[in-house]
């Protein structure tokens, strides 16, 4: 099926194959319409309701993106994550959640979700968001940018800096991470800042590394605690 | 996990039950030890061991029976382990206990015994008299004991306490008999001692004997105290949480059914409602952060989040809000709260948009928000005079309190309202 698309000469660029993970088929269902009706780009290949399901039907479907869902029985996404990002690694995974607990949206970023949206996000922007990913940009929402800068914060009495590289964000990652929370798109951000749209790419995706790679003790404590579940 | 997946696809009955169990032993830092309920010698201690560590039971019950010797170590350590590790969970269908094996672990008892006895006597440390008193007694305890994890099972698996029949009273009455013998036997041994000094010895031993027969019962009744304990916090959990989800999510589910013309009015319900349940959930008074120590009612994330929630029920757009930071409010920052409010205000009637961003960030210096709208947007100088939102309830209000205000905006670009509040200096 996939061959076939691929040798066709009137598309020029193949759809990205989107995979859906969440344990409610009501939901699954809906996104599914949604996408199908909203865009030709995109297209779901396969869905899954288990954690097993769906490393099973990732490693098997190999799809562009997997569309998460955070809270699921048995480990929920994290698991998904941490089970599949070994055997697939080029698989993109973007976070899609009803959760607003900063320490849950820090978990899935810091298993390897190249970005998070809630599940009332408008079918438009959820599909920018999967054409986004997909070509290995972040995807930050205002909330997650919120919670990155609040994790990244000078508090007093904060952990001491071990890696400057990692542990701390440059002010124009700041800026652009303040913007995002006050629900600037990447565009408006460039204009404001006087840069261009792919140095902000280059600073969200910058952000997103960090985030993932950090020790810092509130982004370390955040994950232990909740043990990336 | 992982051979799960491969052979299966397990149910979703499956996957909650093994959630939950992989969630209770989460809880306790290290797998518990249990005794062996099936394939057992005697009390099953050796086989749970054995389980616990990954061994061949064989060695650990050759482990126990050379222990013995050294003055009774193995001994003393297998009753220890026998009183503290609870037994196993019933599971009929755990293989038994093959006659081969049976017959070697009672030769490795014999053998255990035999060595205690036999090392007490050639130390000195015990003459033979209390040697053989102390063997008698401990065989009576082992018996009333397996009788006792016996009975548990019975009762487990549906019948009445002590079922037994004739057989297990047989068994007790044995057991007791045994120990009573033992230290009779080690008070004739000792005779030559005084009248006061043989009463006291009289009372204490059978004291020690009646203990150490009811050992079981006690620990039984110790145990299902802390079990009906959990299960009644678990029970009053589920109260909590049926009442909360009946008041509000049934409550609100019905409204909707019954203003299903109504698109805006369902929105405004099913936004309200998710709200609500969101501070319940996640929020820092709520349900899920009712154990520690969260911030108080009254800091700037919650005023915030009040203004935003009750400007998205009265004007029916989402408002998207996010904090950085956190302090708590004072008269300031009340005021800061209150521009913002009309900020959303004037954005959710003015602006002609669905989504209104706000935007808090606190700093040690100072306190800033940011109110954005992607709508008609205006230009400033042609506001007529008689229009006070901007002009009182935002600017004046800022400046009274010492704070400022910027304005971005322009026709057809969308509206920004920036407020600076600079933070009052905490004395502590």
């Amino acid at each position: 099926m996939t061959e076939n698309m691929d040798a066709n000469p009137t598309t020029p660029k193949p759809p990205v194959r989107v995979y859906l993970v969440d344990d409610h088929s009501m939901f699954r269902a809906g996104v599914r319409a949604e996408l199908d009706t909203i865009t030709d780009d995109i297209e779901v290949i396969g869905e899954a309701g288990t954690v097993g399901e769906a490393v099973a039907g990732i490693n098997h479907l190999k799809p562009d993106v997997v569309l998460l869902d955070v809270h699921m029985p048995d480990g929920g996404g994290a698991e998904v994550l941490r089970q599949a990002r070994k055997s697939q690694p080029e698989v993109v995974f973007l976070a899609l959640s009803v959760s607003d607990a900063a320490e849950d949206v820090i978990a899935v970023i810091r298993s390897g979700a190249r970005g998070y949206v809630t599940k009332t996000i408008s079918s438009q922007d959820l599909a920018t968001a999967v054409l986004r990913v997909a070509e290995g940009d972040a995807v930050f929402s205002p909330r997650l940018a919120g919670f990155v800068l609040d994790a990244f914060a000078d508090r007093p009495g904060a952990a001491p800096i071990n890696d400057p590289e990692l542990d701390l964000l440059t002010p124009r990652e700041r800026d652009v991470l303040r913007l995002l929370a006050r629900g600037y798109a990447y565009k408006e951000i460039a204009s404001e800042l006087f840069i261009s749209v792919k140095t902000v790419e280059t600073h969200v995706s910058s952000v997103l590394r960090k985030t993932q790679l950090s020790n810092r003790y509130e982004l370390s404590r955040w994950a232990s605690d909740r043990r990336l579940v | 996990m992982e051979a799960a997946v491969g052979e299966h696809l397990p149910s979703a009955e499956a996957d909650i039950e093994r959630a939950q169990t992989t969630a209770v032993s989460a809880e306790r830092a290290q797998p518990t030890l249990y005794r062996r309920r099936s394939g057992r010698a005697v009390a099953g201690v050796a086989g749970g061991l054995a389980d616990h560590l990954g061994m061949d039971v064989l060695w650990v019950r050759i482990a126990f029976a050379l222990l013995a010797a050294l003055g009774g170590a193995g001994v003393v350590a297998y009753g220890l382990l026998w009183i503290f590790a609870p037994q196993a969970p019933v599971d009929e269908s755990a293989p038994g206990i093959s006659r081969k094996e049976r017959q070697q672990a009672f030769g490795l008892v014999a053998l255990g015994t035999g060595l205690t006895v036999g090392a007490g006597t050639l130390s000195g440390a015990v003459s033979g008299w209390v040697a053989g008193a102390l063997t008698v007694a401990l065989v009576g305890a082992a018996l009333v004991w397996r009788e006792a994890d016996q009975s548990q099972r019975r009762r487990v698996t549906g019948a009445v306490l002590g079922g037994g029949g004739r057989a297990a009273v047989i068994r007790v009455l044995s057991g007791a008999a045994l120990v009573a013998t033992g230290i009779t036997i080690f008070l004739i041994s000792s005779i030559g001692l005084d009248q006061v000094q043989f009463a006291l010895l009289a009372v204490l031993a059978a004291l020690v004997g009646v203990a150490v027969l009811t050992v079981p019962w006690w620990l039984r009744l110790v145990r299902d105290l802390g079990e009906e304990r959990r299960a009644r916090i678990r029970t009053e959990e589920r109260a909590e949480i049926a009442a909360h989800l009946h008041d509000s999510v049934l409550q609100t589910l019905a409204l909707i059914q019954k203003q299903a013309e109504a698109p805006r009015e369902v929105l405004r319900l099913a936004r309200g409602q998710e709200r609500q349940l969101r501070s319940w959930l996640y929020g820092p008074s709520g349900y899920g952060r009712a154990l520690s120590d969260g911030p108080a009612a009254g800091v700037l994330s919650e005023a915030l989040a009040r203004a935003s929630g009750e400007v998205e029920d009265t004007f029916a757009v989402k408002v998207q809000h996010v904090v950085v930071g956190d302090c708590e409010v004072d008269e300031r920052l009340m005021a800061v709260v209150m521009a913002a409010r009309e900020a959303m205000v004037n954005a959710a009637k003015h602006a002609g948009v669905a989504e209104v961003s706000v935007y808090g960030e606190v700093e040690e210096e100072r306190v800033t928000v940011f109110v954005r709208d992607r709508g008609k947007g205006f230009d400033p100088d042609t506001v007529p005079q008689d229009r006070h939102g901007l002009a009182d309830s935002i600017r004046g209000r800022m400046e009274r309190h010492g704070g400022e205000i910027r304005l971005r905006t322009a026709p057809g670009d969308g509206t920004e309202v920036q407020l600076h509040m600079p933070r009052t200096k905490v004395t502590s």
